[in-house]
């Protein structure tokens, strides 16, 4: 942890906030600027000092803290991660892309080549990497928070949590203590939707089981996913294996447990 | 003050006025309802709200709702809900601090002041309800926030004519007959054209209410009908447990291999905990808005399945799933006994139904204690 940040304390100097953008569709970015009253909260308690979605002006670093969305996928990148970090006092990844590959890690399981040339009309122009990896796996990372894309509260959460040098109350458990708290009746239990909740870190404020559909898992496994057992009762609740093998195939496709299980 | 009346017939049509009657003393009137595709517990203002005509089929890891041939208005078993979210509710705020100058001022809290009447609370519930009392009016250890909710209630039980798929109240002594702690206690007959609520009266409160309500005395016939579907409720209990010597059953077996079964096989999600009427635990949160001006300590529903839960300097004290599984076990139905005086368990089956992957509380303790 880096010394305490002056928070908005008037006469002393804001702490830098820096946004920035690797492999990604920008929606996680978009959370941020969705945060409305929240978000001239933040910019009173910090200086947002490059953030592409929201203004072009630059000013120059070492940043305090750095918000760094998308995932690696090219070689230049590979190295411009490193300069953002070596600017970044506070590093936090936020989003599937940048906390585990996001769904364009799909590329993992092929070979990129096959398709370079099915995708593209000129393929001699794409340089990319075999693999799309998340950022910890190129630099040390701060605290990653989790999301496809990332809860808003949940953003605005680390960052406070960032200006008042305390823990961030993000917790690793399942989606399924979200949804008991909400007091929603299990829509597996009772409908028998196909839901991943019980393999899925809480955080997006029960989205689709509010709305009687089963968890697509953005938020990416909890702490101790037990995707076999899940596995195995989704198939005796009639699912097909390869809906199930796609259902952990999106947006964390790349993270340890959904791959393994995946491929099982 | 326990005291009991003779028992009264009303009729079903008047089941109504029970609530509005309840209502007009000030009474916020909770109970009963259909939403996505469950009974769940609710705010009710009138009759219609109830789960009427309906009923459900429970097994583990399934519930569903079925439609009956009458318009029973209780006629089903226990749901996702249960009454301790009034009483210890699943996000709680603590208290509130503002920060004045270079001290930290507290900014009360105003006291949950809501009288809330539970209407349909089932034999299994009341004991539930008795057992949270223990956890949080424990001598010295009074949790306010609790005891200010729980001090005001009115409650209109509901013996149960009918048990459900994972019910298994008679193994552990708490049902399917409210014996303590309501104000009333509906029986709900139906033959042929007669529908009728057999009711007792347990309270001053209770014997209030029902004096202001059209009711006639119970016949001997009428009083035997309705023992006669309680014990019905008996007789169909959906599970069982073997309670006798159990916590020395349980600990002798603290290293039997079913407890690796049953990991792999739980998926550590917590649904268990949430949904059943004692489980306790809590986590606190403290939040800071953005200027750390203001501060706040948040209560939380929590669950010795999250790992969280056990975490002290370095890491969590139960890593593994079994660790977990049988913790909560253990704890409920165990170590329980000495902490508390009484077991964990109630017999509810809402930690069977509402497991995702249908792991049975009756069927492990079995395997665990090889079937001692
Ligand atoms: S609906 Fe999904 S998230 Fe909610 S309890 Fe059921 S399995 Fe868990
Ligand atoms: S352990 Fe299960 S059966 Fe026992 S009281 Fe809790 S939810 Fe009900
Ligand atoms: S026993 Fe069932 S409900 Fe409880 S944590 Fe395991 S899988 Fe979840």
């Amino acid at each position: 942890m880096p010394a305490k940040p002056d928070a908005g304390t008037p006469g002393k100097k804001k702490p830098k906030l820096a946004v920035w953008k690797f492999a990604s569709c920008d929606g996680c970015q978009l959370s941020l600027l969705d945060c409305e009253d929240d978000l001239l909260a933040v910019a009173g308690a910090v200086e947002i000092a490059n953030f592409p979605e929201a203004s072009r002006a630059v000013v120059k670093g070492p940043y305090d803290v750095s918000l760094v969305e998308g995932s690696i996928t090219t070689t230049h990148d590979a190295e411009r991660i490193h300069q953002v970090r070596r600017a970044s006092k506070f590093l936090i990844t936020i989003g599937a892309c940048a906390t585990s590959g996001g769904i364009q890690a799909l590329r993992n399981f092929q070979n990129v080549d096959d398709y370079v040339s099915i995708v593209y009309a000129s393929p001699q122009y794409i340089s990319t990497l075999k693999t799309s990896t998340p950022i910890d796996e190129h630099i040390h990372v701060d605290f990653e928070l989790r999301g496809c894309p990332v809860n808003k509260h949940q953003l605005i959460e680390v960052l406070n949590a960032f200006l008042n040098n305390r823990k961030p109350n993000i917790p690793k458990h399942s989606l399924c203590v979200e949804c008991k708290r909400k007091g929603l009746p299990c829509v597996m239990v009772a409908q028998g939707i196909a839901c991943l909740g019980p393999i899925t870190q809480a955080g997006c404020g029960v989205l689709c089981p509010s709305y009687n559909r089963g968890c697509y898992a953005c938020f990416g496994p909890m702490e101790t996913p037990n995707v076999p057992s899940l596995m195995d009762w989704l198939e005796q609740l009639g699912v097909d294996k390869a809906d199930i093998v796609r259902a952990l195939q999106t947006y964390n496709v790349n993270a340890k447990a959904f791959r393994k299980g995946s491929l099982a | 003050m326990k005291r009991e009346d003779p028992p009264v017939i009303l009729d079903s049509k008047h089941l109504g006025l029970l609530l509005e009657s309840l209502k007009k003393s000030g009474y916020l009137t909770v109970g009963p309802t259909v939403r996505d595709g469950a009974i769940v517990i609710d705010e009710i203002d009138k009759v219609t709200q109830l789960p009427v005509g309906l009923t459900d089929t429970q097994e583990g890891g399934t519930y569903r709702l079925q439609s009956r041939k009458d318009a029973a208005f209780f006629a089903y078993n226990v749901g996702p809900h249960s009454w301790k979210k009034f009483l210890f509710p699943p996000e709680q705020r603590l208290w509130t601090l503002k920060k004045n100058g270079t001290k930290f001022q507290f900014v009360d809290i105003a006291d949950n002041t809501t009288r809330y009447a539970f209407i349909g609370v089932r034999a299994c519930e009341l004991q539930a309800m008795s057992i949270q009392d223990r956890v949080f009016q424990n001598g010295h250890f009074q949790d306010s926030h609790y005891m200010n909710v729980r001090k005001n209630i009115f409650v209109v039980a509901v013996n149960c004519t009918q048990a459900g798929g994972t019910c298994f109240c008679t193994s552990m002594g708490t049902g399917p007959e409210a014996d303590t702690g309501y104000d009333l206690a509906l029986t709900e007959v139906i033959t042929g054209s007669l529908h009728y609520f057999v009711v007792r009266s347990q309270s001053r409160n209770g014997a209030k209410v029902l004096e202001a309500l059209p009711h006639k005395p119970a016949t001997a016939a009428q009083l035997k009908t309705a023992n006669e579907m309680i014990a019905q409720a008996e007789h169909e209990m959906g599970r069982s447990l073997k309670t006798h010597n159990l916590k020395t059953l349980l600990y002798e077996n603290y290293e039997h291999p079913h407890w690796e079964a049953v990991a792999s096989r739980c998926l550590t999600c917590a649904n268990c905990t949430m949904v059943c009427p004692t489980c306790f635990c809590s986590t606190v949160e403290d939040v800071t808005d953005l200027t750390g001006e203001n501060a706040e300590r948040w209560r939380k529903w929590d669950s010795c399945f999250s790992q969280e839960f056990s975490y002290v300097h370095g890491g969590s004290v139960r890593v593994s799933a079994k660790s977990r599984y049988r913790q909560w076990l253990t704890h409920k139905l165990g170590t329980w006994v000495e902490q508390f005086g009484t077991s964990g368990c109630v017999g509810c089956g809402r930690c069977i139904t509402w497991c995702p992957v249908g792991i049975d509380i009756t069927e492990e303790v079995r395997r665990v204690t090889n079937g001692k």
